[in-house]
């Protein structure tokens, strides 16, 4: 064991200290809109002093509290992702916070606070602080989804995302116990090497277990019930930071819990993770053509897609690593984008969220629909924007892992997946203007759109480079030391 | 008679997370009684690895036990206030009422 080292740690220390005062500010600050402006701006701050902290600090392979907690460039990486998705939707939320009715200082605390979880989970190096990590995740996620009292929809949405979130982490719970109980210890790298020495009946039980809980987590099917509902009932702004930034921690443990600490058992795991990628894509696909709400919709697709980056670790080899860590990148950047135009539709100052509200979009709004058409290109995978090649990277890996058949599901279901994008895509070109959206008056949201538009779309001139650098990671995911 | 081995807690833990999973998705009546069957699966869990921890004479199974229950008062706290807020918004807290949306 280790001593008791905690420089490694210094980033979510920080961030961890930062919440706490922020909780004293927001405490006596007040409940105005000047108050919440002030805690956004805190909060942002902290963000990206949390980012420098982890840039530089992070880098260098270690481990802290005996173990328990350990850092990499993987998890740097993955870390930065996380912060970067949650620094955009803060930026994001300014004004639509106002219009949601949840402009309370709270909302930026409570982000916060959840990205803090985040980053521990990332870096867990150990079955204890994987759940306090997934808690400290989660438990501000459900009071977010909530966030706005006087609706019956948002609070709905947030008590079916705790009750289900709360059974997940039940599953995983019993996994972990299992776990635990047939290899003796509760550190991946002991389970590891215990592992290596053969799996029992009760440790692929437990397997079987936590990765249901994690699944649960990254709303893949058949555990995606709570998706739509939660969705659709948040404030949008909410949806669009569940949509991008849980999702990224819950895949990276996954990888990391499946490549890492069970790597040596992946014969028990890959199976599981196969038909969960089946069953994710085809409802994904399936569920979202007979949609009429952009969120709604939103939350199929994203269960599709997380079947996909599924796809590219079922292959349990790293070049499926590096193919999810790719998709994950490319799929937060179009999220986003789709999110922050979402959030600017609005018709004498409601909010709108139907996709028939998109009518003759591309008269009104040329330069946004511009945006929307290479955004839903790149979630359907048409070449060459960035969507299409994080799937060509993912379908790669699994086909050269000898999956050939779920390579081939993969594909059929993404052309069913295209269809609901064209439908969008028909509806703002095609259709005629019925009753025309509000334009535009925030000069943010403009600019993030754009900006992530010119990613998507130029992302292929840097895919090769990512992708390197992702590779030379990869050593880090299954670096556990007992 | 034979003594209690880590086999029968493992049963009773077994049984316990059955039911309060299996409750989670038959009850039709109250949402109070999922948040019941929640703690059931939670307890069911911290039986199982104090079991394991006596068994394998190791003391991280009871530290993590603690770390459960801790953890699990404080998801139960966020899970009433919503709750409260839920009714406060519907006036009813019946399964069968949680509804609004559908899909």
């Amino acid at each position: 064991m280790g001593g008791f080292e905690f420089f490694p740690a210094i980033a979510e220390i920080f961030l961890a200290i930062v919440s706490i005062i922020l909780v004293l500010v927001a405490a006596f600050g007040g409940e105005d809109a000047k108050a919440s402006a002030l805690m956004r701006k805190l909060a942002v701050a902290s963000l990206v002093v949390t980012g420098l902290l982890v840039v530089s600090y992070g880098n260098t392979p270690s481990f802290a509290f005996g173990n328990l907690f350990m850092t990499s460039p993987f998890m740097v990486y993955m870390k930065l992702l996380v912060l970067f998705g949650a620094t955009i939707i803060l930026l994001m939320s300014r004004g639509h916070v106002a219009r949601d009715n949840i402009n309370r200082p709270e909302f930026p605390l409570l982000i916060l606070l959840s990205v803090l979880g985040m980053m521990v989970l990332i870096s867990s190096n150990d079955l204890m602080v994987l759940y306090m990590g997934i808690e400290l995740q989660s438990l501000p996620l459900y009071v977010i989804a909530a966030m706005r009292r006087d609706s019956v929809r948002s609070s709905e949405a947030g008590l079916k995302y705790f009750l289900l979130g709360a059974l997940s982490s039940g599953l995983l719970l019993y996994g972990a116990s299992l776990i635990y109980g047939f290899t003796g210890s509760t550190n991946y790298g002991e389970i590891a090497s215990s592992l290596s020495q053969g799996v029992s009946n009760g440790a692929v039980i437990g397997i079987v277990f936590l990765i249901s809980g994690m699944a649960f987590k990254i709303s893949a099917a058949p555990f995606h019930m709570w998706t739509p509902d939660v969705y659709e009932g948040s404030p949008t702004i909410v949806t669009a930071f569940f949509a991008v930034v849980p999702k990224l921690a819950a895949m990276t443990l996954f990888l990391r819990v499946s490549y890492g600490m069970l790597g040596s058992a992946s014969d028990s795991w890959q199976q599981v993770v196969v038909a969960i990628a089946m069953a994710s894509m085809i409802i994904g696909a399936l569920g979202a053509i007979m949609q009429t709400d952009l969120k709604r919709l939103m939350a199929y697709s994203s269960i599709a897609h997380m079947g996909y980056a599924l796809v590219g670790m079922a292959s349990a080899q790293a070049e499926g690593i590096s193919a999810v860590m790719v998709y994950m990148a490319i799929y937060i950047v179009s999220s986003i984008g789709i999110f922050a135009l979402i959030l600017t539709l609005s018709r004498e100052g409601t909010a709108v969220t139907k996709i028939n509200d998109l009518a003759g979009y591309s008269r009104t709004h040329p330069l946004y629909a511009a945006c929307m058409l290479i955004f839903l290109f790149s979630m359907a995978g048409i070449p060459p924007l960035g969507g299409f090649f994080g799937k060509w990277f993912v379908f790669s890996a699994a086909v050269n892992a000898g999956l050939v058949p779920l390579a081939v599901f993969g594909v059929l279901s993404s052309v069913i997946g295209a269809f609901y994008y064209i439908r969008i895509i028909k509806v703002m070109y095609v259709d005629d203007v019925s009753d025309a959206l509000d334009q535009p008056d925030r000069r943010t949201n403009g600019l993030i759109i754009l900006s992530m538009a010119v990613i998507t779309a130029l992302m292929v001139f840097v895919l090769s480079s990512l992708r390197e650098g992702i590779m030379g990671t990869l050593p880090y995911i299954a670096f556990i030391a007992g | 008679m034979g003594t209690i081995t880590l086999f029968h807690y493992l049963a009773v833990a077994a049984v316990l997370f059955t039911l309060g999973a299996v409750g989670i998705f038959l009850n039709r009546k109250n949402v109070i009684t999922i948040l019941m069957c929640i703690e059931l699966m939670l307890l069911a869990v911290n039986i199982n690895l104090v079991a394991f921890s006596t068994h394998l004479g190791d003391l991280s199974g009871q530290i993590f036990a603690m770390f459960i229950l801790t953890v699990a008062a404080a998801e139960a706290a966020i899970g009433l206030a919503i709750l409260v807020v839920y009714f406060r918004n519907r006036g009813s807290i019946a399964v069968e009422d949680i509804n609004v949306m559908k899909g």
